[in-house]
């Protein structure tokens, strides 16, 4: 499967979606100008991984920033991995905060609520 | 300007000024809102916030007050009426630093016959408490959609949530048609 790479920016958070290494991250910071633009190809390239998945998937955020158009996105790409879970394929989400981030840490709780899939918090230093 | 155009608008200037002055405004624009905009503004912001040395919880939620409140205008604010200062996308912006909290203040004008809707939601929003908030953000989340324009309904339930306080907003009537819509979100400094 093709290799997803994006360098982050300023508003853009740095994306790897990699089947063969086995690395599924999204880190940085997201306030693309065009939230459903930016976020198309990650939705598409899940679609087509979930056809043919790894026997397990951990796909981690460590976002410091997203607005609240990113956030509606975000909740694109975890239902993804809902579905992916539960076709019965092995997924775990881990949700990376600053320890000192709350708001941060809360968003990945709410999320935790809302998708059923296996979520794991973890809290780093900056 | 013949002289005494001049002096007038010289004592405009500095009238102009003081009056920032005193109101503490950091940072006042009108105009169209782009992403180049808002991304100058909120590096501009955090910077003059950084070299303040504000606490880092303030600076976080004053940037995500003006994101949401700029992108709220760029893909809100409505262009008809006369033609004088109203174009799609456009408002006034500004940011104020008092000594206990940070104000950020939107205008921009509206259709009247948005005023209901808008004020029925602001005013719902004002009513939640923290767990009333989370709980309407969640549903929105979930069951919104992206508007066209790629808002996701989402804008003041955040500001309410990440400032802990109420929105306030004003409506002033422009013509008929339409009215200017003021919106401050504060945020408090000793959080």
């Amino acid at each position: 499967m093709e290799v997803i790479k994006i360098k982050g920016t300023d508003d853009t958070p740095t994306i790897i979606l990699d089947k063969d290494s086995g690395i599924f991250e999204i880190s940085g910071r997201s306030l693309p100008e065009d939230v459903s633009t930016f976020y198309e190809p990650i939705l598409n390239w899940l679609d087509d991984y979930q056809e043919e998945a790894n026997d397990q998937t951990v796909f981690s955020f460590k976002l410091v920033y997203f607005n609240t158009a990113s956030s509606k996105l975000i909740l694109d790409i975890l239902m993804k991995l809902e579905e992916m879970h539960e076709n019965g394929k092995n997924v775990l989400i881990k949700w990376y905060f600053p320890e000192d981030d709350e708001d941060m840490e809360e968003a990945g709780e709410e999320y935790a609520d809302i998708v059923d899939v296996p979520f794991e918090q973890v809290s780093y230093t900056l | 300007m013949d002289k005494s155009n001049v002096k007038g608008f010289l004592e405009f200037v500095y009238d102009f000024y003081r009056s920032m002055k005193a109101h503490e405004i950091t940072l006042v624009y009108e105009g169209e809102i782009t992403h180049q905009i808002t991304k100058a503004f909120t590096s501009l912001t955090e910077s003059n916030m950084a070299k303040e040395s504000e606490a880092n919880s303030v600076q976080k939620k004053v940037f995500h007050v003006m994101v949401e409140c700029l992108q709220n205008i760029s893909k809100h604010a409505d262009s008809f009426g006369s033609d004088d200062f109203l174009f799609a996308g456009r408002g006034i912006f500004m940011v104020s630093k008092g000594k206990n909290d940070y104000h950020v203040t939107t205008g921009n004008v509206i259709e009247n016959d948005k005023i209901e809707e808008l004020t029925e939601m602001l005013n719902h929003i004002n009513s939640l408490d923290k767990d009333g908030l989370k709980q309407l953000y969640k549903n929105q989340m979930k069951e919104g959609r992206l508007s066209e324009k790629g808002g996701a309904g989402l804008g003041f339930i955040d500001i309410a949530r990440k400032t802990g306080n109420k929105l306030e907003f004003h409506f002033l009537p422009i013509d008929e048609g339409s009215s200017f819509f003021l919106l401050t979100s504060s945020v408090s400094r000793n959080a």
